[in-house]
């Protein structure tokens, strides 16, 4: 029987504001990190859990001031199950699709993913990707951390301890196209050896890529955009030498480490050829 | 697609007996049995690899008075986990060695786990640091060695068209059964103690006790629970728990619980032995293997545990099924600073199966011949003489099962399309697919004269009241133990199957019929339980002159009960050499083929095994449902073992400790699996049947590598052919390490600790 | 705290710790000991049970989380009256069931995507029971249960 720390279980955020402002309180969403780590002796247990299941008011997905708004307590398989994120945000559907299995989607939470902060979450490159904003509140307001600042250093997010995330905006933009790409070990249940992300405008006259975002997880210790790569794509038509010189500076920039999971020289072999691959599947060459 | 439903495919086979229990969650598992009173018992381990223990310090300001410790100097009897060699200890005791990181040094037991978790804390182990060895290569410890040699390799080698060299290494593998190792000991009310566990093998456990504890054989009683699968995981170890437990009863004189969570099993408990094995080949350009020089090193680990016995199966099968007229194999098996390895489903062979398959690719691609056409060629038939000098006299269907497969499989007709596509293939093509064959034969049951000194007893009784009963030791952990032995006996007495008991598997109530291991239950113990029927019905009939089935109750009303103890009988014209390591090194062989179809992903490598048709001669199918189910089964696991499967170590310790980080195939990863059962049976054994656990595994990991190399042209030496190991074969990055070996992180280098 | 939950049918009340796992809460203050501990960590599947009709592993479901909910667990799926349910029936007829630990949780997935009246195709079958471990089988002989429960339902039109 694992560790069991006092918890409690508010029904509306203001009253979750209130305990989060009390300090010392771990929240807990779907529980498909934070009960691996209490059970597994992950990192020191919490003294005190701060449940949020209960607040409706972190769930819901809406198209709204040019955004498409998930709350924070949105699951993996209520994404999948999303008109409006099958039509917007096709790359965070097949991101949802390759976490864990249905067990994992059914409780797995979208905010949770991006709390948890880890380099292998696999929704963060698509994040990133999509320019995402993220709702962060508390007692004192709300306030909003655009993705590219949310993750500083290794497991760290740019959120106060007072503080709970309250949604993900992802800004609507015309003619973005957008793709996902995970590797793991097996088809279902796996941690990514690396995820990749990538969004662009067409320029429906020219075909010329323009805000061209290559994101990508568990090549570093947070996840990451790749600007090398990007400015080898901006501009440009998906070409095969355009391609080539993408993929020559993500290799470059790329600095990856050997784990218990894969190795630095396949990481990065590995996402130059995916991205090679996503290019070269744009590009019809 | 909609897969067709496919009724009624068990009619004729009896329904598993046990099903229904296990369908509703009625079927009671070690940690769901409930011991008012019970208290819970916890494992301090070593977390060195290598070190003297000085002193277990318990922090004084904790309040000891709620915990129960045992430690080495608490043990009433030998300090020595009964096995083959008397080298592993129940503790380590003070002024002892640690030999690898999860070795068990004290126990704690209390009332509730929240004490229990607090009292690990305040224990402190005080250790001086020794030199790990943990490069197999380097050790200088050898637990065993075996030679076989038949003709003259170096004129074979010598008169050959070419000569093939190559070296395979293969990684741990975990059992990984769903069920971790549990066992649950409770004082008896007349000395001694009960344990209740999940386990293969009673009497390994009973025998351990009686040596640990000093006890006698009516003290010492075992238990089977329901076993949520073993595979070899449950042979030994248990044994290690079982008295772990028991010394914990003992002193708090109530039941305690040993319930391993994940990761502690994961650690600490025994896996797949790592291999090193190297080939020279000497073949003719006609096709025909003229030389077999073979030299294979197994890592046992910390301790001897089941090692002799592993490399023994691993050097007879390390030539594969082929009759090859010089041969030289040499078999060591070496001590390392990690957990000790141990029974794994193929038992040494897989590994050394894998090699030699493998190697027969390399050599039949050198002579330009098909993977088919060179087995044909040399593949064993009647009258074969193995290494060990055996003249394979019946049941050889090595041919047959291969043929079979590459019939069902149209191997020839897919191999052609493969390598077409392999020759226009561009750099649009997304993946590419490939197919692999190979073959493999398996020893049916204990290696050369290990039945006969075992001495396996079976009983089957009419009770008083009219029961027909089986009582073995034999247990139940998937296979179907309890559905095919009543089934056996039935049919010998003309009985329906619901009119024959299995007794539970009590040391108090069964004889010893020996381990659950080596795929012996259906052909051995089966064996024996139809000749005690037999026996049974003689008696019966004798006494009324009318039909068992007819005249058994009233038998039982006028002469009581009757109980027919029948002891293993070697088999005739069977016999093995212990000094030479010449002669009969198994009653029977098995045969199997299995071809693999892959999809591999080009631009990550990563692999898919799309179908795998696995022929499997058993002998005799008993029960065509339970059987498939044995071949599927294994060939996933051998799946598995072949692409992801794989343990990373860093001084001596397992970094793949968790399920997050050990992955087995899911049902997405999954082939589809067509199974081909072939009936070449034993002669003797009234029933012809010669197991089929094993089989399976031997043959799916070297069909998945060949068909690997068929779709991308990279022969992968390593297992698990990972997308690391490929892509490092055709795109030239740095490979991974070598599978099996620990890595020694740069502080312990630094300190010059180590051997590496 | 005390929550109150419906399991398999019937309204229960525990006085448990809210993080406290839903699986020990099943099996330990319950007694409902079908399902199963395998890993604890939600790799396993053999503790998944269905909270409010869709699966989840209740190793990871703190108790506070299922106040109010209706939990179904294997003990749930045959009733005294019917025997074993359909999908029971055919895990029994295929050979599904081997060491039986990974069954509890596969039966729950299986009946969950049979509830879900998907089609069952082969594909869909194996997506439906991915988060759920065996180690016997190979899963042919799964797929072949849920498949062969499908065919029965849609027979029947159950
Ligand atoms: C078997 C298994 C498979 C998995 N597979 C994958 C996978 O393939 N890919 C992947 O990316 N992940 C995977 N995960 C990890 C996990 O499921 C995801 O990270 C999931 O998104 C976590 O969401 P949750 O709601 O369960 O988080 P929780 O466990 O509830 O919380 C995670 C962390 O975020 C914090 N937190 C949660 N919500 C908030 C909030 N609104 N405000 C502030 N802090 C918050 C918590 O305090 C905690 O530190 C897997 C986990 C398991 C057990
Ligand atoms: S025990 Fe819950 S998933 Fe393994
Ligand atoms: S039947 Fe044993 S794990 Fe599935």
């Amino acid at each position: 029987m694992a560790i069991e720390p006092a918890v409690v279980s508010p029904a509306t955020l203001a009253e979750a504001y209130a305990i989060a402002a009390r300090g010392a309180h771990r929240p807990v969403a779907g529980g498909t990190d934070l009960l691996v780590q209490i059970t597994g002796g992950i990192g020191p247990p919490p003294d005190r859990v701060l449940d949020l299941w209960r607040l409706d008011e972190l769930r819901g997905i809406s198209v709204r001031d040019g955004a498409l708004e998930l709350g924070a307590l949105t699951t993996f398989s209520e994404i999948r199950a999303s008109v409006a994120c099958r039509e917007d945000a096709p790359a965070l559907v097949e991101a949802a699709a390759t976490i864990g299995a249905a067990q994992i989607q059914n409780r797995g939470t979208l905010g949770g993913n991006v709390m948890n902060a880890s380099p292998a979450g696999d929704t963060l490159p698509v994040l990133l990707a999509l320019d995402a904003e993220l709702v962060v509140g508390g007692e004192t307001g709300e306030r909003t951390i655009p993705a590219a600042a949310f993750w500083p250093a290794y497991r760290r997010t740019a959120i106060r301890p007072d503080e709970l995330l309250v949604r993900i905006r992802l800004p609507l933009v015309a003619d973005r196209r957008q793709r996902f790409r995970k590797v793991g070990t097996r088809r279902a249940q796996a941690i990514s050896k690396v995820v990749i992300a990538l969004a662009w405008r067409g320029d429906p006259g020219s075909g010329t890529w323009r805000e061209v975002r290559v994101a990508l997880g568990s090549v570093a210790a947070t996840p990451i955009r790749a600007a090398a790569a990007e400015a080898a794509l901006e501009g440009e038509r998906p070409t095969e030498s355009t391609a080539e010189r993408a993929v020559a500076a993500l290799v470059g920039e790329l600095r990856p480490i050997d784990d218990v999971r894969s190795t630095a020289a396949y990481r990065r072999e590995v996402a130059g050829r995916v991205l090679r691959r996503l290019v070269r599947d744009e590009g019809r060459w | 697609m909609t897969i067709a439903a496919r009724p009624g495919r068990a009619v004729g086979a009896p329904l598993r007996r046990e099903g229904p229990a296990k369908l509703t969650g009625t079927a009671l598992y070690t940690d769901d049995l409930v011991f008012p009173g019970g208290w819970y018992g916890t494992t301090i381990r070593s977390t060195e690899p290598r070190a003297r223990l000085v002193a277990i310090d318990l922090d004084p300001a904790f309040d000891w008075s709620r915990v129960a410790v045992v430690t080495a100097d608490d043990i009433p009897g030998d300090n020595v986990v009964a096995s083959i060699a008397a080298d592993q200890p129940i503790l380590v005791p003070v002024g002892g060695e640690i030999r690898h990181q999860a070795e068990p040094v004290a126990l704690l037991a209390a009332a509730d786990r929240e004490t229990l978790r607090e009292a690990r804390l305040r224990v402190r182990l005080r250790t001086e640091a020794l030199p790990p060895v943990f490069d197999p290569l380097a050790s200088t410890v050898e637990f065993a060695r075996y030679d076989l040699a038949k003709g003259d390799v170096d004129a074979g080698l010598a008169s050959a068209d070419l000569v093939v060299q190559g070296t395979y290494r293969v990684g741990h593998q975990e059992q990984l059964y769903i069920e971790n190792n549990a066992m649950i000991a409770v004082p008896r009310a007349g000395g001694g103690v009960i344990v209740h566990g999940s386990l293969q093998c009673p009497y390994y456990v009973h025998k351990a006790l009686k040596r640990g504890l000093r006890i006698g054989s009516e003290q010492a009683q075992v238990v089977q629970a329901e076993t949520g699968g073993g595979f070899g995981g449950k042979e030994e170890y248990p044994s290690m728990i079982g008295l772990h437990a028991a010394l914990l009863a003992l002193r708090t004189q109530r039941p305690v619980r040993m319930i391993y969570d994940r990761h502690e099993d994961l650690a600490a408990t025994t896996k797949r032995h790592p291999a090193i094995v190297t080939h020279r080949t000497g073949v003719m350009r006609d096709g025909r293997v003229v030389a077999q020089d073979i030299d294979l090193v197994l890592d046992g680990g910390a301790y001897t545990t089941l090692t002799p016995v592993v490399l023994s199966r691993a050097t007879i099968h390390a030539g594969g099924p082929y009759d090859i007229p010089n041969v030289r194999i040499r078999g060591r098996a070496v001590m390392t600073n990690t957990p000790p390895n141990g029974a794994f489903r193929g038992f040494g062979a897989p590994q050394s199966e894998f090699a030699a398959e493998t190697q027969l690719n390399r050599v039949a691609e050198a002579i330009g011949m098909s993977p088919l056409d060179v087995r044909r060629r040399n593949v064993y038939r009647l009258g074969g003489i193995t290494p060990t000098q055996q003249v394979l006299r019946g049941g050889v269907a090595g041919e047959e099962v291969l043929e079979r497969a590459a019939e069902a499989s149209e191997f020839d007709r897919v191999r052609v399309r493969t390598a077409e596509s392999r020759g226009r293939r561009s750099p649009r093509d997304r993946t590419a697919r490939g197919i692999g064959l190979a073959l493999a034969w398996h020893g049916a049951g204990f290696t050369g004269s290990g039945e006969a000194k075992m001495g396996s007893v079976v009983s089957v009784e009419l009770s008083g009241d009219g029961v027909v009963r089986i009582l073995t030791a034999s247990t139940e952990m998937g296979q179907g133990t309890k559905t095919i032995f009543p089934q056996l006996v039935a049919a010998e007495l003309g009985l329906p199957i619901e009119a024959v008991e299995m007794a539970p598997q009590d040391t108090a109530l069964v004889p010893d019929s020996g381990p659950t291991v080596a795929s012996r239950t259906a052909m051995v113990v089966g064996g024996m339980t139809i000749q005690a029927a037999r026996r049974l019905r003689e008696a019966v009939e004798g006494r009324t002159g009318r039909p068992f089935a007819t005249s058994y109750r009233d038998d039982a009303a006028d002469h009581g009960a009757t109980r027919i103890d029948q002891a293993f009988e070697p088999y005739p014209g069977v016999g093995f050499d212990d000094a030479t390591y010449t002669g009969d090194a198994y009653p029977a062989f098995g045969w199997a083929a299995a071809v693999a179809e892959v999809e591999v992903d080009l631009d990550t490598f990563e692999v898919a095994v799309r179908s795998i048709v696995a022929v499997d001669d058993v002998g005799r199918v008993i029960h065509p449902v339970l059987c498939e189910g044995q071949v599927e089964g294994g060939t996933l696991q051998a799946v598995g073992y072949a692409t992801i499967e794989e343990i990373k170590l860093l001084d001596g310790r397992y970094l793949n400790d968790r399920l997050q980080t050990y992955l087995i195939p899911t049902a997405l990863d999954a082939p589809r699996i067509e199974t081909i059962l072939v009936e070449s049976p034993f002669a003797g054994v009234p029933h012809g049947a010669k197991g089929v656990g094993e089989l399976p595994m031997d043959v799916g990991a070297p069909a998945v590598v060949a068909a690997i190399h068929d779709a991308t042209g990279a022969w992968i030496h390593d297992l698990p052919a990972t997308p690391e190991r490929i892509m490092a074969a055709l795109v030239g990055i740095d490979p991974p390490g070598p599978p099996g070996i620990s890595t020694v992180s740069p502080r312990r280098a630094a300190d010059g600790d180590t051997e590496r | 705290m005390s929550y109150h939950l419906t399991v398999n049918g019937t309204a229960t009340e525990v006085a448990v710790p809210g993080m406290r796992r839903l699986l020990d809460v099943l099996r330990e203050d319950l007694g409902l000991t079908g399902s199963k501990e395998g890993c604890g960590e939600g790799e396993c599947g053999a503790c998944t049970v269905l909270i409010d009709g869709a699966v989840a592993v209740s190793c990871l479901v703190p108790v506070c989380q299922v106040d109010a909910a209706v939990i179904t667990t294997v003990e749930g799926l045959a009733t005294p009256t019917t025997g074993l349910s359909s999908l029971q029936q055919a895990f029994l007829e295929t050979g599904g069931a081997q060491c039986g630990i990974c069954t509890p949780g596969m039966l729950l997935s299986g009946q969950a995507f049979l509830d879900s009246g998907a089609e069952p195709t082969d594909d869909a079958i194996r997506e439906a029971i991915a988060g759920n471990l065996c180690r016997c089988t190979g899963y042919t002989k799964i797929v072949e249960a849920v498949a062969l429960a499908a065919g029965r339902r849609d027979e029947t039109g159950a």
